[in-house]
């Protein structure tokens, strides 16, 4: 399986942006092999509205089944649940803690955005 | 005639020229408030409110009976207010520009348009002037669309005055375009140059005819003045930096009825800009 972080480095050791609709870059691992590949997402750092929409689609196009991310907000939650991604709020400070954190289960899957729009 | 009144900066007294110049005017004419996220002008301008109409526009509902989730909406989408994954599209309304897009390209001719509210238009009688305002909702980001509701109102056999939003952006060209005259409002300061550039790109870049207010004139340096005799622009009116104005201001009152010595020259203007007379003739 392969979940997306959000990220403003490029490898496991970089930091896990408390941002999702406007992090960075996205990385997306995958749990069976540990390859994994770095997306940027600079357009949607920039943008006026639809950030998180648009991020949402990224990830659900990264073929993802998970994301783990710092925050999420009410229109990329909406996007990702239809499509059967889950999203995962951590606190960790870098993606490697983040992946661990998941992998041992210690991660509760959100129910809902975890903030507001804009935020 | 329609004369735009605009700036890049905002509060350089956009909104103050447009109801001085309009009350000034000898004859009647509609003053549209296009400022539609923060609208004024009815403040300077008591009267009955002659009416408000509901300003809409269309988005996308999906009939979930039908769609297949071939996602060619969100694919057509600019703005990501329709997206589809599975057989659920998900539709966000205030991202939506009102387009049409999504349902002309849908295969399964499964959605349809339903009105979404975005503001109200406002009518009143102030003396001879017929004032126009546009009020966007709290919450809603589409301006433009509002803006050419207020102008839909513009009545062809008389002049009109409007005032736009300040800055460059997509509100600002949707009050502009289509005027006769923009008459670009800005203060002598820094600040007041610096956005007073930006608007004269804007202005040269839709090819509409132009000239400069300089508002508070005595209060900050020359550096505007200087500017618009490089630049070879008109400077069409100067406001003194007078207490009296502010004061005035500050109650609600227009300058050419708190300060009648101001009106002769908010009259000439008017005239010269809406009738085409010129300074002799005046």
């Amino acid at each position: 399986m392969k979940i997306a972080l959000s990220t403003s480095g490029s490898d496991l050791s970089a930091g896990l942006d408390t941002r999702f609709g406007r992090a960075p870059k996205f990385l997306v691992l995958d749990l069976e092999n540990g390859e994994f590949e770095v997306i940027d997402n600079q357009q949607n750092l920039n943008a006026a509205q639809g950030a998180g929409i648009q991020s949402a689609e990224t990830v659900i196009r990264s073929g993802a089944r998970a994301l783990v991310s710092g925050h999420c907000g009410p229109n990329a939650f909406r996007v990702l649940s239809s499509a059967g991604v889950r999203v995962y709020n951590s606190d960790a400070a870098t993606v490697a803690e983040a992946v661990e954190q998941f992998k041992q289960g210690k991660l509760k899957e959100a129910g809902g955005a975890d903030v507001q729009g804009h935020w | 005639m329609i004369l735009a009144i605009a700036s890049g900066k905002g509060g350089t007294g956009k909104t103050t020229l447009a109801a001085n110049l309009a009350r000034a005017f000898d004859r009647p004419l509609q003053l549209l408030d296009c400022d539609v996220e923060e609208p004024n002008s009815h403040l300077f301008l008591p009267g009955a409110a002659a009416g408000e109409e509901i300003v809409t526009i269309p988005i996308p509902e999906v009939d979930e009976s039908r769609c297949d989730g071939c996602n060619e909406c969100g694919r057509f989408c600019a703005y990501h207010a329709i997206v589809s994954y599975g057989a659920k599209p998900l539709v966000f309304p205030e991202m939506c520009h009102g387009c049409g897009g999504c349902m002309r390209v849908c295969p399964q001719q499964a959605i349809r348009e339903v009105p979404s509210r975005i503001g109200v238009v406002e009518s009143r009688q102030s003396g001879k002037i017929a004032l126009v305002t546009g009020r966007l909702d709290v919450g809603s980001a589409m301006a433009p669309p509002l803006i050419r509701a207020v102008k839909e109102r513009l009545q062809p056999d008389m002049h009109a005055i409007l005032d736009a939003p300040p800055g460059t952006s997509c509100p600002v060209i949707a009050a502009v375009r289509g005027a006769d005259f923009i008459l670009l409002v800005t203060e002598p300061t820094p600040f007041g140059l610096h956005d007073l550039q930006l608007a004269v790109d804007m202005v040269r870049e839709l090819g509409i005819p132009f000239a400069v207010a300089i508002n508070r004139v005595g209060s900050g340096d020359d550096r505007v003045h200087r500017f618009c005799a490089e630049a070879g622009i008109e400077i069409i009116l100067e406001v003194a930096d007078d207490r009296r104005i502010a004061e005035a201001y500050s109650r609600g009152e227009l300058i050419v009825e708190a300060l009648p010595e101001y009106r002769p020259a908010f009259a000439a203007l008017a005239g010269r800009l809406l009738l085409g007379h010129n300074d002799k003739e005046e």
